[in-house]
């Protein structure tokens, strides 16, 4: 790795917005070098001002933004105050952006082959022959199957994952100094994630090239970046090498991030996650002394003033008063942040449970219909259905939890949604403790509907805006058991306390919340009513990071207290697996996998489960043993599968077997793991090696 | 005032804590606090302002006519026909010596009431229905719905002179025509709200506590609808008070001898030429009460948008 000078160095630069009358910061004093070839790791959560950071180098702020003070020198040139017609001649060509969300920046008017040319007919002034004859080039280069079918395609017409590669091949297309990529991964599936991960990785290889690479996942950071800055409300508060920061971080910061997110294969039982309490403060709030002082447990008097971004070695730097005592290892900060809103207990009775299951979904199969006017379902009788949830059958005993994991399309949602009744299931039968509960919603009596409530994913609608956190709370004791007055404040309060918050946000409406509050009171919503079965759908996957161990602590704490069944939805491995008992893992509507929370770490795996685990990035440092990524597209949903589903892109296919014939459970009678695949166990696991090391 | 205390107790603190967002929505506000407020955001621009202005002084005439006007409705002053404006007749009279200030005054009730009450009915039958056919969909909707276009498919005062036309002229059939014409329309509104909102959380969240249909529909989902169906009812109020005002003048709507401004426009336009004031007068108020009820609705969006 060649680095004599930085491709992009940027210097104490300061980006503030106009809002209203004021300008605020939102970003501070950023130094930032890249050099050619190296991969620099941007991490912050939502507000932390790195898509600021991002636009400011590329010089693309809004009209409503302005460079406060500082200097972005781009290959030796000072760029931060040329005007947009002078940065014309850098966007594209020599400075690229990979966007977020690919759809909304393709062109939905012309194909994706007319839009890459264009790059390369304005930059290098390609003939439009050579233009079309390089963009298949380019498309090859990005693995995308059939280039000159999908040069031709309109972007509509081709699925995220090949949008974003569309990005990738426009990106690279005239060749750029400096590739941005601000979330690139963001919006795609965790199978869809790796392999562009994989592909971005390959093609920085040898080139000519710095990259910045702008992120809230830190598993995508270890797998892909050399070096990491972090950054934390609009300031840079560690920077150093990618092994450095995740050995030894020297910011209190960096630290409870690293632990806030659940590692794959780390389970409830053995610890509680670490959780960063409180919230980052929004523009208007920043103060002037250290801006994590205000959920920091280990700040000082001295942190009411602001840290410099002081320079540990030559390689690394951090923004805390304290560092030395942190690299001397004198602060036990894991325990400082484990002990964050422990204790409180909800003082709501347990009930006695039956020894029946909490609840039993057997044989549920939901179907949709797609037709698309009066008139074509007039003419039609039998419509073309869609077959979300093909013969499902779970269990969840009193007090446990059962994981449902699945790449979106998967089901899980329609799954969740039959149970509770909200969509009707085509067929299946669903009791709870051998109560059965009807398929219809309004054919459920009150005391159904009282044992099996849900939290849904969004927190921005889970609230009725114009009802206060007391009504909604309130109002669910009164229609679900009668209980009004006096006695519903008492346990709305407890309620409140057993969610953590203060009583006061019972007065109060949900614009008044943040994301996390408001998901706190939806779950306090939910087990008010102390339910036998919680379906919590995707309840984190909208929060920060350092938000969501907070909700997830709660709601393990929640259901421990109350001992209730949880249905636990998640596309997010390492989640599921450290929140749930069981787990099951669901593609196109099917079951592949059922297995203990323990076991899903060791082999046998499903085929899917191995691509799905092998595909998540770890954020923990070392290799993973082996890599399996999953070729092709999920089938369309209209599209009829014979035999296995997941045949169509299993890398364990046997052959014809797999597309004619449904293949069996295989089940191991000691761990109860369940197995839907032609391979029996032995075979399997003779096949396979541990994805991860359980062991460690 | 005694409301400025409220205003500051309400938007600055509960509980004595800062609210967590700075700009807190008018909607949710308690009761006088928030007509406060909402009054006084449209008063902040010329145009709402003006808009406002007018509404509440022809609310006044239509409220407190018989106190203002000098004369009574039909009183003829035989001895003054035909006579220009004067500071006696401040708009002069009309062929029949009627004193057409009198008469334009005493028409605002007449105009606002008709269109108040059609509006606020077809208000009232399109929020339900909206609300209902977003919810429940399917065939209800279906049905309901494509009825719905086959009538606002017609010309808008073909329809009316059709029904006005079996019905026969009289102010029970103006706003029969008002609410037929105006349902649907107001219901389109609705339903296109009901339809964003009917997939979140909460309205789920209320299903699986098995709340009954009305709740759901009133207490649920009716609140996040508002907004958009204040600004509609405002700017059907304005379009129901140009219908009564068409119909009057095509001779099918309010009969003679009523005061009604597009009657009077009707029989004053024989004598445009010797009486040019009585005609326009009338006409005036027409075009200034529709003008002002607009710039209204077009500042009630604003202000709702802005509190957003």
């Amino acid at each position: 790795m060649e680095q004599e000078r930085a491709v992009l160095e940027v210097k104490d630069l300061t980006v503030a917005y106009r809002i209203g009358e004021r300008w605020l910061e939102a970003i501070r004093d950023i130094n930032l070098s890249i050099f050619c070839g190296q991969i620099y790791g941007l991490v912050g959560e939502s507000g932390s001002g790195k898509t600021t950071l991002a636009m400011s180098i590329l010089n693309y702020l809004g009209q409503n933004g302005r460079i406060l003070k500082g200097s972005i020198v781009f290959d030796g040139e000072e760029i931060s105050q040329y005007p947009k017609e002078k940065m014309r001649s850098f966007w594209g060509s020599k400075i690229a952006l990979v966007p977020q969300n690919p759809l909304s920046s393709l062109n939905p008017t012309l194909t994706v082959g007319e839009q890459v040319q264009e790059v390369l007919r304005l930059h290098l002034k390609m003939p439009e022959a050579a233009a079309r004859k390089r963009v298949v080039e380019l498309f090859e280069q990005v693995r995308l199957a059939e280039p000159q079918r999908v040069a031709r395609s309109y972007p509509h017409q081709i699925s995220g994952g090949m949008q974003q590669r569309v990005m990738i091949a426009m990106a690279l297309a005239a060749s750029p100094r400096l590739l941005l990529l601000d979330e690139p991964t963001t919006s795609l599936d965790v199978t869809t994630q790796a392999s562009i991960l994989d592909l971005i990785k390959e093609l920085i290889q040898g080139q000519d090239m710095a990259v910045l690479y702008v992120t809230h996942n830190l598993g995508v950071v270890v797998e892909l970046c050399h070096r990491v800055a972090v950054l934390y409300a609009g300031e840079l508060v560690e920077d150093a090498p990618l092994e450095e920061i995740f050995r030894q971080p020297l910011h209190p910061y960096t630290f409870g991030l690293l632990k806030s997110v659940p590692k794959l294969g780390q389970n409830k039982k053995e610890q509680v996650l670490s959780s960063i309490p409180g919230q980052i403060p929004a523009l208007a709030q920043r103060g002037s002394g250290c801006i994590f002082q205000s959920r920091c447990p280990i700040a000082l008097d001295i942190c009411a003033e602001r840290p410099p971004l002081e320079s540990i070695d030559a390689k690394r730097s951090s923004r805390c008063f304290r560092w030395q005592e942190l690299l001397r290892g004198e602060i036990p900060l894991e325990k400082l942040f484990e002990a964050e809103g422990e204790a409180l207990q909800a003082s709501i009775p347990v009930q006695q449970k039956s020894e029946a299951a909490a609840l039993d979904a057997q044989g549920i199969i939901v179907e949709f219909e797609s037709h698309a006017s009066l008139f074509e379902s007039l003419a039609r009788r039998s419509s073309r259905k869609v077959k979300a949830v093909k013969d499902v059958s779970i269990r969840i005993e009193a007090g446990d939890t059962l994981g449902l994991v699945g790449e979106s399309g998967s089901g899980k949602t329609s799954l969740a949604r039959a149970i509770s009744g909200l969509n009707e299931p085509e067929a299946g039968s669903i009791r709870i403790y051998g109560l059965s509960a009807a398929p219809k919603l309004s054919k459920r009596n009150r005391d159904v509907l009282r044992r099996l409530q849900m939290v849904f994913q969004n927190p921005e609608e889970a609230l009725n805006p114009f009802m206060t956190v007391g009504e909604s709370l309130r109002r669910q004791l009164f229609v679900l058991q009668g209980i009004r007055g006096e006695e519903a404040q008492r346990l709305a309060e407890e309620m409140v306390k057993a969610v953590q918050l203060p009583l006061d946000v019972l007065n109060r409406r949900p614009n008044q919340l943040s994301g996390g509050e408001k998901q706190r009171i939806a779950i306090a919503r939910a087990f008010i009513t102390n339910p036998d079965v919680v379906i919590a759908d995707e309840p984190v996957s909208s929060l920060d990071v350092s938000v969501q161990a907070t909700i997830l602590n709660l709601i393990n704490r929640l259901q421990g207290n109350f001992n209730n069944g949880l249905l636990f939805i998640s596309h997010n491995l390492a989640i599921v697996g450290y929140l749930a008992d069981q787990i099951a893992v669901i593609y196109l509507g099917a079951l592949m996998q059922l297995c203990r929370a323990v076991d899903l770490f060791k082999p046998p795996y499903h085929p899917y489960t191995e691509a799905l685990l092998s595909a998540v990035p770890s954020v923990e440092l070392g290799k993973k043993a082996q890599t399996i990524r999953l070729e092709g597209e999920l089938p369309s949903p209209t599209e009829r599968i014979e035999g296995c589903p997941f045949h169509s892109r299993c890398p364990r296919k046997i052959g014809e077997i797999c597309e004619r014939q449904a293949p069996p459970w295989r089940v191991d009678e000691s761990t109860q793991k369940r197995i839907y695949c032609h391979y029996t166990l032995e075979e399997l696991t003779e096949l396979q090696s541990p994805i991860l090391d359980v062991g460690l | 005032m005694g409301f400025e205390v409220d205003v500051r107790h309400t938007s600055g603190s509960v509980d004595g804590q800062p609210p967590s967002t700075p700009t807190s929505t008018y909607i949710q506000l308690a009761g006088w606090t928030k007509v406060v407020l909402f009054i006084r955001a449209l008063l902040s621009k010329p145009a709402s302002a003006l808009g406002l202005i007018i509404f509440v002084v022809f609310l006044f005439l239509a409220l407190f006519g018989p106190f203002l006007a000098p004369y009574g409705v039909n009183e003829q002053i035989a001895a003054d026909a035909g006579q220009p404006p004067s500071a006696k007749h401040w708009f002069g009279t009309d062929n029949l010596g009627r004193d057409v200030f009198s008469r334009v005054v005493l028409g605002a009730r007449e105009i606002l009431s008709l269109a108040g009450f059609g509006t606020a009915i077809a208000v009232l039958f399109g929020t339900t229905i909206g609300l209902a056919s977003g919810y429940i969909g399917g065939w209800f909707d279906e049905i309901l719905m494509r009825i719905f276009d086959g009538l606002l498919a017609m010309p808008l005062l073909l329809l009316a002179l059709l029904l006005l036309g079996t019905l026969g002229p009289s102010k029970s059939s103006v706003l029969l025509v008002i609410i037929i014409v105006y349902t649907p329309i107001v219901s389109r509104v609705v339903r296109s709200v009901v339809l964003s909102v009917r997939q979140r959380g909460f309205i789920e969240a209320a299903r699986l506590r098995g709340e009954n249909l009305p709740y759901l529909l009133f207490r649920e989902i009716l609140p996040s609808v508002l907004p958009a169906l204040a600004v509609e009812a405002a700017l059907r109020f304005s379009y129901a008070i140009f219908l009564v005002a068409s119909l009057g003048f095509l001779g099918v709507g309010v009969q003679p001898p009523s005061p009604d401004w597009g009657l009077m426009v009707r029989e004053a336009r024989n004598n445009v030429n010797q009486m040019p004031w009585a005609m326009y007068y009338p006409a005036a108020a027409i075009a200034v009460i529709v003008i002002g009820v607009n710039l209204l609705a077009d500042g009630i969006k604003r202000v709702l948008l802005e509190s957003k």
